[in-house]
């Protein structure tokens, strides 16, 4: 397949599947649905933190107009705690309360207006206990428990421990110790939470949700119901965004629909408001980071130590995986013969904390992207030429002791195109540092990363796809990837066009059903485009195959002179048309159907050394900022941003811009704007007037660059790009903030106004 | 006894009483059944809720229904023609890749097509400020700036044939 020509690619209209429904406002999300009958659902929470629950008083909000039920702990008939890895997770809080977010009841009424006016009505008696709010703290021996069952406030602990520390400590010039922290940040998926279920004459409770993992919703629904996973469908509908925050807090919202479906047989939605979202729904892991790095004159990294707390919160959720990645990403994409890394997940009475686009990566890409930057100015080095010194290279080992020898390592290709495309080593001499006599400061910067591809050793990677070729040579296609908003569903559609040679026309996407396609995991990961993309494209093999096979015997001839073309088969002389050949596959008794699985190749962990190949491919990136900061009023401008990335293969131009573009806004907002914390008068941000997302005045012009090396592990040559490109902007907006003011900022978000503590 | 009236989406339409203390958004879409307005934060901050009033955006989420009396409503369902023929602008923004998840885009579509009534040759860092009150967390903006641009060919063609 040869590379994308770009200009042509970019000359061409996009397209998805979903555009005109979406454009014309006829898409129908959850809450755009309607049942006969249908009740509404609403949560109580309660003004504690922490506190043990002494009685909930259900009785005068039971008694309100229109009230149909009132829904505690006790009237859950199946598992009442739950969770993806530790199942700690109350669907509704029953004697205890761990964070604000926490649900003590729900409250089922006609209207949501009689729902939300009878849940005034709750009263919840509590004992108050003293919130745990310090990762460090309730990582002491002597801190109260939030989770009494457990041992310690310590989720997990993940270690590296690779060569010979003291060696390295020996062979060192130079020993730089920093301190990094990041701030928790919230998805704001523009559509808030929302679920409707409904109990089928058949038994089956079906599920119509926001949620980008629908097989962890028929999970949580099956467990808190306590049915088989076969009595729950879930099925897909547009869903207004993710970012990875619709998994556990999706399938929790379900879970409690499901409920309430359940015990009032009537179907029943549950729509959240903004406020409930911010309050309950979990961010991304606040992390405190030290390091401790070691080099030599030469510049070459001899060692790294470091420890890494992350803010649990008050749940579990997938705390150990994404603390994980960022053990695994540690270092940066930098080769370092001995590492010794603790990265802890703990638990406190924040909000719960997981899964968010980048997935532990945003955090150590902060510190170890400016750490090399600190480092080579110690050293009177570049900061290029220092990253080109440690960089990871073809066939190098990472430091879980990872060879890179499957794939094209393309760290110097990315760099070099970001380097080219925004003329940074001129622009690099103009930078202020901070001159004083300048009334405006100049700053270029750039980082970037290796990134580790799908899940890797977190857990089982495999996806599965369903092509049915109809009578009349029409493609119903479905794959276990959920449409998040990102195009994955016209991803799929492209690829398999692609590879049968057909229209595009032809194939519609199926709204996927948990019943019908196998659990293939969560659409998260950067994982969709691979994993999905992937079994589509072995689907199609096996179908082409199969239709082949039917027209040799047919035609008597071997199978090696049928050919697919265009829309033709040519057999032998002569061409037929594809929908021929599927009318003599269903004339044979062959069904035009096949079932494609793209198994993850293999990757492995050892635990206690950190040892293992833990992803079977990698992405490599760079992004760079050029801005400029007012000295007086600490005012900062992005003036223009540039992003490379080795995606393996480009399926659809527009979409993958798509996914540049967003994570760089993202992250724009992460690195400058985004803050989960108390406000005054409330102990959370109750909205978005409280939480400032990047706005369009907020980012400059972006260029996206696509490097294709195509991967030999992936069927379709593409790996992923949702998270990669998120994953840099806030170190490259630091280290040009450097280069713009001759200060380092060490915390996020990044100000320049003293308002926050920054060192010189 | 009087009536209310207001004109949506070029029909004329007769107000309930009990109509006019709703919030347009819920008016809309609960009476209506017009769901392409969406309710993003429900305190007029994000713009998913955006409907056009005489031509001007508005946060129906904020608005009471009895601020409509006598006025003109445009929802993103009375953009397209009768026959399902989408508005150019529309075009645009499926053929600049300006959508993701779809939540912002009705709001962001109508706010661009006021503005571009305005305006039917703004710059970029125009089209900016008009769409800065639209928040959307998927594109970062570029491409939905790039729809607009794209479309407001059709504007000024319409302005050359006045």
């Amino acid at each position: 397949m040869k590379k994308l020509d770009r200009e042509k690619e970019e000359r061409k209209k996009a397209w998805r599947n979903d555009a005109f429904a979406k454009v014309t406002g006829r898409a129908k999300y959850t809450d755009d649905l309607k049942m006969t009958g249908m009740l509404h659902a609403v949560p109580v929470y309660t003004d504690e933190q922490h506190a043990r629950i002494v009685k909930i008083d259900v009785s005068r909000a039971r008694n309100r107009a229109g009230v149909v039920a009132v829904i505690t702990a006790a009237d859950i008939p199946g598992e009442k705690k739950y969770g993806q890895i530790i199942r700690d997770y109350p669907i509704l809080a029953g004697d205890r309360i761990r964070s604000y977010g926490d649900v003590v009841a729900i409250v089922v009424a006609r209207t949501r207006d009689e729902a939300l006016a009878a849940g005034r009505h709750i009263r919840v008696r509590t004992k108050e206990l003293p919130p745990i709010i310090d990762p460090e703290k309730a990582l002491q021996p002597d801190s109260p428990l939030i989770h009494e069952e457990m041992e310690s406030n310590q989720i997990n602990h993940h270690r590296i421990r690779r060569g010979d520390l003291e060696k390295g400590e020996r062979e060192s010039d130079l020993v730089i110790e920093e301190s990094f922290e990041t701030g928790r940040i919230e998805h704001s998926y523009l559509e808030p939470e929302s679920s409707l279920c409904w109990q089928r004459p058949d038994g089956v409770m079906e599920v119509y949700g926001s949620m980008q993992h629908p097989f962890s919703t028929r999970r949580f629904v099956a467990a808190t119901l306590g049915v088989t996973l076969s009595g729950v469908e879930v099925r897909s509908v547009p869903m207004g965004g993710g970012f990875g925050g619709k998994d556990d807090t999706a399938a929790i919202v379900s879970a409690r629909a499901a409920l309430a479906a359940r015990i009032t047989g009537k179907p029943v939605k549950i729509t959240y408001d903004r406020e409930w979202s911010f309050r309950e729904s979990y961010k991304r892991h606040a992390y405190k980071m030290q390091y401790r790095m070691g080099l030599k004159k030469n510049g070459k990294i001899s060692f790294v130590e470091c420890r890494i707390v992350a803010d649990g919160g008050a749940y579990c959720s997938v705390t150990p995986w994404v603390t994980w990645r960022s053990t695994v990403q540690c270092c940066g994409p930098y080769s370092v013969p001995h590492v010794k890394c603790d990265t802890y997940g703990v638990y406190t009475n924040s909000v719960f904390t997981g899964a968010m686009r980048g997935f532990g990566s945003p955090q150590v890409c902060f510190a170890s992207e400016q750490l090399i930057e600190i480092a080579a100015a110690r050293l009177g080095i570049s900061e290029i030429e220092m990253r080109r010194r440690n960089m990871l290279q073809q066939n190098s080992e990472t430091i879980t002791g990872q060879k890179l020898d499957n794939h094209k390592v393309s760290l110097g290709e990315v760099l070099d195109a970001v380097l080219k495309e925004i003329d940074y080593e001129a622009k690099r001499k103009k930078c202020s540092f901070g001159d004083g006599r300048k009334k405006e400061w100049y700053g270029i910067g750039l980082a970037m990363s290796y990134r580790g591809m799908s899940l890797g050793a977190e857990g089982v990677d495999m996806n599965s796809a369903i092509i049915n070729v109809q009578n009349d040579g029409s493609v119903l296609l479905e794959t276990a990837i959920h449409e998040n908003g990102q195009g994955a569903e016209t991803v799929m559609i492209k690829l398999l066009a692609e590879e049968l040679g057909i229209k595009r026309e032809r194939i519609r996407y199926r709204q996927p059903s948990t019943s019908n396609i196998p659990d293939g995991g969560t659409t998260v990961a950067s994982r969709g485009t691979l994993m999905g993309g992937s079994a589509v494209v072995i689907a199609a093999a096996k179908l082409k195959n199969k239709i082949i096979k039917t027209l040799a015997t047919v035609n008597r001839c071997p199978a090696k002179v049928i050919e697919f073309k265009g829309e033709t088969i040519r057999i032998k002389g002569k061409s037929i048309s594809f929908d021929e050949a599927v009318r003599t596959m269903f004339a044979n008794q062959e069904y035009p159907y096949s079932f494609g699985v793209f198994q993850g190749p293999p990757v492995s962990w050892d635990e206690q050394s950190g040892k293992g190949n833990a992803y079977f491919t990698w992405v490599y990136g760079c992004q760079a900022v050029e801005l400029k900061v007012i000295p007086e009023t600490g005012k900062i401008v992005l003036l223009n941003m540039v992003a490379a990335h080795d995606v393996g293969k480009a399926v659809d131009l527009h979409m993958l811009m798509g996914q540049y573009y967003g994570g760089m806004a993202m992250g724009t907002g992460y690195a400058l704007f985004e803050e989960w914390q108390p406000v005054k008068d409330s102990p959370f941000p109750l909205n978005f007037q409280h939480y400032r997302l990047p706005r369009s005045l907020d980012i400059p012009e972006m260029k996206g660059i696509v490097i294709e090396n195509r991967d030999p592990l992936s069927p379709s040559g593409a790996k992923g790009i949702g998270e990669p490109t998120n994953e840099l902007m806030a170190p490259a907006i630091a280290n040009a903030l450097y280069a713009a003011t001759g200060k380092r900022l060490r915390i996020l978000p990044l100000k320049l106004d003293g308002k926050k503590k920054d060192e010189l | 006894m009087s009536y209310n009236y207001t004109t949506l989406n070029g029909k004329k339409i007769r107000l309930k009483k009990s109509d006019l203390q709703l919030s347009l958004l819920t008016w809309l879409r609960e009476e209506r059944d017009l769901t392409g307005v969406k309710n993003g934060c429900g305190i007029g901050v994000c713009g998913a809720c955006t409907v056009l009033l005489d031509q001007k955006p508005v946060r129906s989420c904020i608005l009471k229904a009895e601020k409509i009396i006598d006025k003109e409503v445009l929802t993103i369902e009375g953009l397209s023609g009768k026959e399902g023929k989408l508005h150019p602008l529309q075009q645009s923004f499926i053929d600049a890749g300006a959508i993701q998840c779809g939540f912002c885009t009705p709001g962001m579509v109508l706010t661009a097509h006021a503005l571009l009534l305005q305006n039917p040759s703004p710059t970029r860092e125009e089209i900016r400020k008009a769409l800065a009150g639209n928040l959307c967390r998927c594109t970062g903006y570029q491409q939905i700036i790039d729809a607009v641009e794209m479309g407001s060919r059709y504007y000024r063609k319409k302005g050359e044939r006045k």
